[in-house]
């Protein structure tokens, strides 16, 4: 199961933190701070996994960006890798090339296509397609809950 | 959407900004006009975006929470984000968010179902699992059901199985989930796998229906084409996540008696290793991180299955092959797959074929997490044919390692040296190595560890003083030498006096220039030596006395250092050479045990440290790798089978060598010295009317120390605890100068202490030789709260009169505390939120002794609570919180403690997370103070 996955910046600015099991905020901020500051200093060539604690670190960098996932003994890293590149495919396909400055002002969207690719730190849907397909159902209830508010606004219903 | 720029000018533009910001939305909120689900939605989200920038929110939680109840489904969505980034499973708020879930569950709409299912999977409260518990599986199973919502509901399912392990679905529920393995929706099998995995590993006999569905499961997949599985075919892999959810899901099973089925999974395991071969049809290591991931969980299996020789070899060669692979990350788990396939009989040899690479990559990988990884591989490929190369292989290493893993290779090099030493000169200079390269990582144990073996083996205690003898000329050695070197030529320097280099003066004098260098253990470890050569070498006795009587011993500041030189110095001037040549006799031989080096090793490395060598008969090894890491019960058991023996010297002295700073095993040592002379009898007078001792009670509060004393028997207690196990040594001091025949000594759960408590009682020796003591080890599991002690009977014969001895096991329920942290106002807020009638229990009472901090301290941190400082606003009154571990919950607890000085009396007050425990601790800790 993954514990949780955390995006930050090269400068070390958390931009988006999924927790998959509840840990006091106090804890999550060092946890935070410390995985920051170990991936920081590793060099590019190095191997993505290391040993933390009783988990293992899985990360990725994609451009100004490092994904990094903490999972436990039992699960497997490579798929890991995995599951970080098919959530930059599904941004990047969302915004159409994503950028960190997507992730920081569209940050409800990176969450909800994350509640459809893991849920509970478990993979739910790893076709591409189908968590698509799911966004843009909800993108299409929002547009439709817009367009009823400017009628209504105008009076015409 | 939010107005908020992250990119201010500097840090203090954006605080100010953001401040800002916040008293606007506040006051918002606090207005008299009453916002609309719009205006709302659009604080919320701004809420939102300012914590993900960093700063904290404390407000927002309850408009967040009307947002769920919201006909738009965009407001709706918003408020569900913000409870499940910002809301604790500790909220108030979380029965009017179960109350919301409810109604969304309720929806026909699939995309509201999703939106609440989500949210119980993202908060998981215990609540919630009460609340849900029932309802989630007849939606993940139920014909109606749509597929996004069946695979939310099932891993919603697991996330509250991980919560509160009863709303496990049983009986009529099994097969139908079972059978989701065979769904048409590779989404929903994918999502199922993960619940059903955890099911399993809960009650595997009741799943284990899913072997012969998991394998002709992952049969189809692995012969797939990868166009048949269309988008659940990743970079021409077809369904990764599933086929490595079905791999990891069959290793909990051993491998499938069914011929038929055992067939179809080797069929399997032989397809993903074909396809390993084949050239990749794809460039991108996407492709080849998927198959790879594949492959990778499928040598897994073989390892746990252990019974297919082929299939191992052909995994080794596999693997062997990634050792040169250009990706780090592919050479970094090879070396770690293949340190568990050294561990199997059948693949020992050929990961043995990979020595010269798995060599090379210590010397030439640039990242230390692989280096680590070839130590590791090196250390569990080591075997008696190849023992001395590498272990010098990791000495050269040692040399230029960096720090942070060297402590570890220390006690690798210390434990293959002693496992595979033939010739124990070789493990003399081993070691001595160790401490010459790396002498600061060098811990107690490994230099206790030598001397026990060097005393053991009378063929080496000659070389062994010849080389410490050498290796102390050195003008700078390590101070753990010069230890080895002042226990070793006490014992043994008369071997090597008789040359002129090596005179009992030159001996002297070589250590003595140490003397000043080395603190006060050391020192006081020299003394000792010192007052041996008395014994050996009555011709510079007093040259020797001359140094006890040096103010800087005779005066020093450090009691232990005085007392020794001045007794040693009077020891010396009173005693006779007989009484002499007796009390500092050579010490006796160790018992044999295991390497307590081992034990070390263990205990750092939890599940990953394999005995060496021990191919074929430590099958259990790779599964207990793989244990989940966040309820490691099986890595706990490690610990605690492996903490028998760290007590190095032989001695049961209530503290660990490694648990505690103190100079303990010195004076154990010191103790050994003399008890070589003398029995340690505490009591010689026997006749003597001794009043039993009972100290039951004051266990409460202690974990080590006397249980029990009278004229036969000293009865001694050591135990340590761990979330909900624990491990108690008994030891049994024979008191008198009679051996205590058809000893016994057993451990009873009365009543209904038996499905609360599961007890592991080893047995004991049925003879207690005068003046002699025994252990026995009971290993502890607390399924349940418990409020009875456990029986302790004891038998045995005493001149031939049947004895019986009935007293309690010093358990209660206080020993499985987790100390907990917090500040005043978490404190405080779960103290009010912990105010049912049956949460809290009190006591009022007289105080047995005079109120006194520091031993009200000692009592309350010896509760295994946290004490914690300055929460109380009374600075006279004290509070505690921990946590009760049990098999099957944990318990919260506060503690609130007011003395009252004038009147000599304590009010206590607990109040805990379950009724009937508050009252449970309260009567328990009320007559400890």
């Amino acid at each position: 199961m993954m514990q949780f996955m955390l995006l930050f910046s090269r400068q070390g600015k958390l931009r988006l933190q999924k927790w998959y099991s509840a840990q006091p905020d106090k804890t999550k901020k060092k946890i935070t701070r410390d995985l920051v500051a170990t991936i920081l200093t590793r060099k590019p060539k190095m191997c993505s996994f290391l040993e933390w604690r009783e988990l293992k670190i899985v990360y990725k960098r994609y451009a100004s960006l490092y994904f990094c996932c903490a999972i436990e003994q039992s699960d497997n890293e490579l798929l890991t890798l995995e599951i970080i590149h098919r959530y930059v495919e599904l941004l990047d396909k969302y915004f159409g090339s994503v950028c960190e400055l997507d992730i920081i002002f569209n940050f409800e969207k990176a969450y909800f296509m994350l509640d459809e690719l893991m849920l509970g730190g478990e993979v739910q849907e790893t076709s591409k397609k189908n968590v698509l397909k799911a966004i843009a159902a909800q993108d299409l209830l929002q547009e439709d809950e817009a367009v009823e508010g400017a009628l209504r606004e105008i009076g015409l219903i | 959407m939010p107005a908020v720029r992250g990119d201010g000018k500097s840090k203090e533009a954006e605080i100010k900004r953001i401040n800002k910001e916040l008293a606007n939305i506040r006051s918002k909120f606090k207005g008299d006009k009453t916002l609309d689900g719009y205006q709302k939605k659009k604080y919320v989200c701004k809420l939102l975006f300012i914590f993900l920038l960093g700063h904290d929110i404390d407000f927002g939680h309850m408009e967040a929470v009307n947002l769920l109840s919201s006909n738009k489904y965009t407001e709706k969505q918003i408020g569900y984000l913000f409870i499940s980034v910002l809301v604790n499973t500790n909220s108030d708020l979380i029965r009017l968010i179960i109350q919301s879930i409810k109604n969304d569950l309720a929806s026909r709409n699939p995309i509201h179902v999703n939106l609440a299912l989500q949210c119980i999977a993202n908060i998981g409260s215990k609540e919630m699992a009460e609340t849900f518990g029932t309802e989630i599986p007849k939606l993940l199973v139920s014909g109606d059901t749509m597929d996004v919502v069946k695979q939310s509901a099932a891993l919603c399912l697991l996330r509250l199985l991980r919560t509160c392990p009863e709303v496990i679905p049983s009986g009529e529920w099994t097969s139908r989930i079972i059978h989701l393995l065979n769904d048409q929706h590779l989404g929903v099998v994918t999502a199922a796998a993960s619940l059903i995995e955890a099911l399993v590993k809960r009650n595997t006999d009741e799943y284990k229906g899913c072997v012969s569905l998991a394998v002709s499961r992952l049969s189809r997949i692995v012969t797939a084409s990868y166009t048949d599985l269309q988008d659940y075919t990743y970079y021409f892999v077809p369904a990764p996540w599933l086929s490595v959810k079905l791999l990891r899901l069959l290793q909990n099973y051993p491998p499938p008696e069914d011929a038929g089925v055992r067939g179809r999974l080797t069929e399997c395991l032989e397809t993903i290793l074909n396809k390993a071969q084949e050239p990749p049809k794809s460039k991108k290591v996407q492709h080849s991180n998927a198959k790879n991931a594949v492959l990778f969980e499928a040598i897994s299996l073989i390892i746990h299955a252990d019974s297919d020789a082929t299939l191992l070899v052909r995994g080794c060669n596999q693997l062997g092959q990634f050792l040169s692979h250009r990706e780090t990350n592919l050479r970094y788990l090879a070396l770690e797959s293949l340190c568990l396939l050294a561990t199997s009989e059948f693949s020992h040899d050929s990961v043995k074929k990979h020595q010269e690479t798995v060599i090379n990559a210590l010397k030439t990988e640039r990242d230390v997490s692989v280096r680590q990884r070839a130590v590791d591989l090196l250390y569990a490929m080591c075997d008696k044919s190849n023992a001395e190369e590498i272990v010098q292989e990791m000495l050269n290493y040692l040399e230029t390692a960096d720090y942070s893993i060297r402590e570890e290779m220390v006690l690798k090099v210390a434990i293959l040296a002693e496992k595979y030493a033939t010739d124990y000169t070789w493990y003399v200079d081993v070691i001595l190595n160790l401490i010459r390269i790396a002498g600061d990582y060098v811990s107690d144990e490994v230099w206790f560890r030598v001397i026990q073996i060097v005393i053991n083996r009378d063929d080496v205690q000659g070389y062994a003083a010849k080389t410490v003898f050498e290796a102390l000329q050195a003008p700078a050695c390590h101070e753990n030498m010069v230890k080895v070197g002042s226990y070793v030529l006490g014992e043994f320097g008369n071997l090597i006096a008789g040359d002129q280099r090596s005179s009992p003066a030159v001996q002297f004098q070589l250590l003595h220039s140490k003397y000043h260098l080395c603190s006060a253990n050391t020192r006081a470890l020299l003394l000792t030596t010192y007052v041996k050569f008395v014994n050996l070498f009555p011709e510079i006795k007093h040259l020797i006395q001359d140094v006890f009587k040096a103010d800087n011993n005779l005066r020093s500041a450090d009691a232990e250092l005085q007392q020794r030189a001045s007794e040693y110095l009077q020891l010396s001037i009173v005693a006779s050479t007989d009484v002499l040549a007796t009390v500092l006799e050579e010490m006796p031989p160790f018992p044999e045990r295991e390497s307590s080096i081992l034990a070390i090793l263990k205990k750092k490395k939890p599940g990953r440290v394999a005995e060496p060598g021990t191919a074929g008969n430590d099958s259990a090894t790779p599964k207990e790798r793989k244990s989940p890491a966040l309820n490691s019960v099986g890595n706990h058991s490690t610990h605690n089978t492996s903490n028998q023996s760290t007590d190095l010297l032989g001695l049961t002295s209530p503290s660990g060598s490694s648990a505690s700073p103190n100079p303990a095993p010195l004076v154990d040592m010191l103790a050994d010295v003399f008890s070589s002379a003398s029995p340690p009898s505490v009591n010689n007078g026997f006749g003597s009317s001794f009043q039993p001792i009972d100290n039951l009670k004051k266990f409460a509060c202690k974990n080590n120390g006397v249980l029990f004393e009278n004229d036969l028997l000293q009865i001694g207690v050591k135990s340590e605890f761990r979330q909900n196990l624990g491990r108690i040594a008994l030891y049994f001091g024979n008191k008198t100068s009679f051996a205590l025949q058809g000893f016994s000594s057993s451990v009873g759960t009365p009543g209904d202490l038996a499905t609360k408590l599961i007890l592991q009682v080893k047995p004991v020796d049925v003879n207690v030789d005068a003046g002699a003591q025994i252990q026995q080890l009971v290993n502890v599991e607390c399924v349940d709260e418990f409020l009875e002690y456990p029986t302790l009977t004891i038998l045995f014969l005493y001149n031939g009169v049947q004895q019986r001895l009935s007293l309690k096991l010093p358990l209660t329920i206080n020993k499985f505390f987790e100390p907990t942290e917090m500040n005043s106002e978490a404190f405080f807020t779960r103290w009010k939120n912990l105010s049912g009638s049956n949460q809290e229990a009190q006591k009022i009472f007289q105080a047995t002794q005079p109120i006194d901090a520091s031993h009200i301290r000692t009592k309350l941190i010896g509760t295994g609570m946290k004490l914690l400082d300055g929460i109380d606003p009374n600075p006279e009154n004290y509070v505690s919180a921990g946590i009760i571990h049990t098999r099957t919950q944990q318990i919260g607890c506060l503690l609130r403690l007011e003395p009252n000085r004038q009147a000599q009396m304590y009010r206590l007050t607990i109040r805990s997370s379950k009724d009937s425990v508050a009252k449970l601790i309260c009567d328990l800790l009320c007559d400890q103070f």
